[in-house]
């Protein structure tokens, strides 16, 4: 059973997200496409059934909200539209909202920046941090 | 002067929870002209129709209105009821207070307003209420067939085996549909052609049944009992009274490019061809795209080959006009394109194939004569991923939100045919869930797991890549919460099913309602499965919803039985609620023929007298055979001299009255 503040917070992951994990058929496309399912303790299609069921406090102690690439795959692939990658965001957001670290200007980016980086998580990473 | 009855039915608990019924029946009591008004727990048994039967006698109403369920449901039956009594079926009202009141009310109290007003409206409108009397009409004897597969192969022998005459048009250029594409079938594992063929020839050879193959239907005209159907023949280029169906014009044919479409194009045909061997009529066709003859008049050799002189590329199309009592949709059904999944490299990778695909390679006469060999190489393949549920079960855009009800037993079968031909084949099934419903079918996929060793995986796949000539399938094995890598020589997927895409055209030619996946809907999804909402039109097979060959037949034969029971009357009764229009007031401006859907609106110069002499007037006419008392044209009309007799102007204007007051 979750206690009434993990109550709120689901529902503002999910207010956020704009996802509904009930509409998920448990079909594992989401783990099956992800490219940094090997870093996460947690994999994509776990969010959305851990969410679902209140099972949201090993998600915000996890690692895996920070090794997802927000590539979209899985919201591009899931065939009911649960969006975890949505999902994985907003319990990152919950978290670092939290610790009062939701603040990046785009000036900070540029040192953050190596060659190997793929552009579309830089494009990400934009979009996470300048809310 | 009106005496009317009101009976307010509690079907049981369903009205009365929500209603307070008697409090209803008291409030009929109070109404002008009601001498009657009862509740009873459940009017449409035995003895509530007798207490109504009894009521109309004793206080010799004129006219009845039953609170109760939809008139979709009981109307039928209470309006046979007070016929029994002596009283004209129109002279009775039903009132929705269920469906449309205690279904969706919880409180009891604004279920009971609600059931006093919906009663006051009904009371108001049957005040107003005149006896109707409804036409005949004569049934044409003959049945349409619309599609040649199982499901209308099937349907035409049951109607033509109760010696009525059916006409079966086909697209393609021969009957046997999708099923003569298919190797075996479960759960039995009989060939398919062993068990369709004879039913092709059986078709063909019964003296009842026409055949019109390569035709299609243009149009559809008229109602139950009397449509009117045009078709079109295409043109084939081939006579087919002369054509002995030698093939030896398929085979001299330089033109062998063509994908052949019964492989699935897996292999190529020339651009005169036969379908298949045992295909019915065994009549070639010539492709008219391909043809060098057709395109620039020069080759014919074809012809020069052909010792019956049956070849003649002059033919044009035909069109046939034909009388038909009752029409049977059996338009069947196409695999979805996979052109929005790219992650699974279908088009990309020849080595993933649709399951049809994958029939046409087990099958004996198919492009690989049965050795299954990969399309890349021609190599027999080692290890074979099947993927379920694509394009199934979704609900994005570019997914089926249904589910396909097949893949996952035809699936168990692949993968269990391929490891009897190939005991040392590795196979993999990704599945979401495995639905087996059916008589041996859980026990048939479970002989694929535990005989046969198939792996099957719960969970899905993501992505599907070549690498160093192997199919490399990613997916998830939810059970063990791992991401695997499957090297695989091929791919299988498990592709969703649509309905054909002519069905969509032909709904609305037969003004048959469809649903959002254009699937023909039935008029009871229960009690009458085999029946369009629209009369005089039946169901058969696929173009319904997705079902087996078992199904298939079953539904065929109950499509049939209804037909039957249609082409058995010589007469039929008609609906007496159609339009009429009053010339007195009609200023014959055709508005309403332009909204007519079913062309029942015709015009007439009629004369008339007027002081000091007579004038020829324009005046609209309906024919009430045709009309189906839509009410389109009451509406649209100007003149206000349109009307719809059941549902008059003056009815409706009572009704709204009652509830506003």
């Amino acid at each position: 059973m979750s206690t009434v503040k993990e109550k709120n917070m689901i529902d503002e992951i999910l207010r956020m997200s704009g996802s509904d994990p009930k509409r998920c058929m448990k079909c594992g496309k989401c783990s099956a496409t992800c490219p940094a399912f090997a870093e996460m303790e947690y994999h994509p299609h776990q969010f959305a059934s851990m969410i679902d069921q209140g099972k949201i406090q090993p998600l915000l102690t996890s690692e895996a909200i920070y090794k997802c690439l927000s590539c979209f795959a899985c919201m591009e692939r899931c065939p009911r539209d649960v969006k975890p990658a949505k999902l994985i965001e907003a319990v990152r957001l919950c978290v670092i909202r939290e610790q009062s670290r939701n603040h990046m200007t785009p000036d900070d980016i540029p040192c953050l920046l190596d060659e190997d980086l793929p552009q579309q998580a830089i494009v990400s990473v934009f979009r996470k941090y300048s809310k | 002067m009106q005496k009317i009855g009101v009976f307010v039915c509690w079907c049981g608990s369903n009205i009365a929870a929500t209603v307070d019924v008697k409090a209803v029946a008291e409030a009929a009591k109070q109404q002008p002209n009601v001498v009657y008004a009862t509740d009873y727990q459940y009017m449409c048994s035995e003895s509530g129709q007798t207490l109504i039967i009894d009521a109309i006698k004793e206080y010799g109403l004129t006219g009845v209105v039953i609170c109760s369920c939809s008139p979709r449901m009981h109307e039928t039956t209470f309006r046979k009821a007070v016929q029994k009594a002596g009283l004209n079926p129109y002279m009775l009202e039903i009132a929705n207070i269920r469906e449309q009141c205690s279904w969706i009310h919880k409180d009891i109290k604004e279920g009971t307003e609600k059931a006093i007003i919906l009663m006051t409206a009904a009371v108001a409108k049957v005040q107003l209420n005149k006896p109707l009397i409804a036409g005949e009409s004569a049934v044409t004897k003959r049945c349409l067939v619309i599609g040649g597969g199982i499901a209308g192969i099937q349907t035409a022998l049951d109607v033509a085996d109760a010696g009525f005459e059916v006409d079966i048009v086909e697209k393609k250029p021969t009957i046997g549909g999708k099923m003569a594409q298919l190797d075996k079938t479960f759960p039995t594992l009989d060939c398919a052609a062993c068990i369709l063929t004879p039913k092709m020839v059986d078709a063909a050879a019964h003296d009842k049944i026409t055949l019109y193959t390569y035709s299609e239907v243009e149009a559809v005209k008229g109602f139950v009992g009397n449509f009117t159907v045009t078709i079109r023949k295409k043109a084939r280029y081939v006579k087919e009274n002369l054509c002995t169906g030698c093939g030896i014009c398929t085979e001299k044919c330089p033109m062998k490019k063509q994908p052949n479409e019964f492989n699935m194009g897996l292999d190529k045909r020339g651009a005169i061809y036969i379908p298949f061997a045992q295909a019915v009529p065994k009549v070639p066709v010539i492709d008219p795209d391909a043809c060098i003859k057709l395109k620039t008049g020069k080759c014919g050799i074809c012809s020069k080959f052909c010792q019956v002189q049956a070849i003649d590329y002059t033919q044009k199309d035909e069109l046939i006009e034909k009388k038909y009592g009752a029409i049977v949709v059996a338009t069947g059904f196409n695999l979805i394109k996979l052109d929005k999944f790219g992650e699974l490299s279908y088009g990309l990778c020849p080595d993933v194939v649709t399951s049809l695909e994958y029939e046409r390679l087990m099958n004996a006469a198919g492009p690989t004569k049965g050795h299954l060999l990969r399309p890349s190489d021609g190599k027999e393949p080692k290890t074979i991923v099947f993927v379920q549920c694509v394009g199934s079960r979704g609900n994005s855009c570019k997914e089926k939100s249904y589910c396909s009800k097949v893949c996952c037993m035809y699936t168990a079968k692949h993968a269990m045919l391929t490891k009897d031909h190939y005991p040392d084949t590795d196979i993999y099934v990704f599945y979401i869930d495995v639905r087996t419903p059916g008589k041996n079918f859980d026990e048939f996929y479970r002989r694929a797991v535990e005989q046969y060793g198939v792996n099957y995986i719960k969970g899905q796949v993501g992505k599907v890549y070549e690498e160093n000539g192997k199919v490399m399938v990613q997916g998830s094995d939810l059970l063990s919460n791992e991401q695997v890598l499957i090297p695989a020589d091929m791919v299988v997927l498990a592709t969703a099913i649509e309905p054909d895409e002519s069905a969509r055209k032909l709904g609305t030619m037969l003004t048959a309602s469809m649903d959002t996946n254009d699937f023909f809907t039935e008029a009871h999804a229960k009690l009458r499965p085999v029946e369009s909402p629209t009369a005089g039109i039946f169901l058969s097979g696929m173009a319904q919803g997705p079902k087996d060959i078992p199904e298939t037949v079953s539904q065929a034969g109950a499509a049939a039985a209804k037909v039957i029971g249609l082409l058995a009357k010589d007469k039929l009764l008609g609906n007496p609620c159609v339009a009429h229009s009053d010339e007195m007031l009609c200023n014959g401006c055709s508005t309403c023929a332009n909204v007519c859907p079913y062309g029942a609106i015709e015009y007439q110069n009629k004369e008339f007298r007027i002081p000091g002499g007579v004038e020829t007037r324009r005046i609209a006419v309906v024919n009430e055979a045709v009309c189906q008392g839509c009410g389109a044209c009451t509406v649209t009309c100007p003149s206000g001299a349109m009307d719809l007799k059941g549902f008059t102007n003056r009815q409706i204007m009572a009704e709204v009255d009652a509830i506003c007051k």
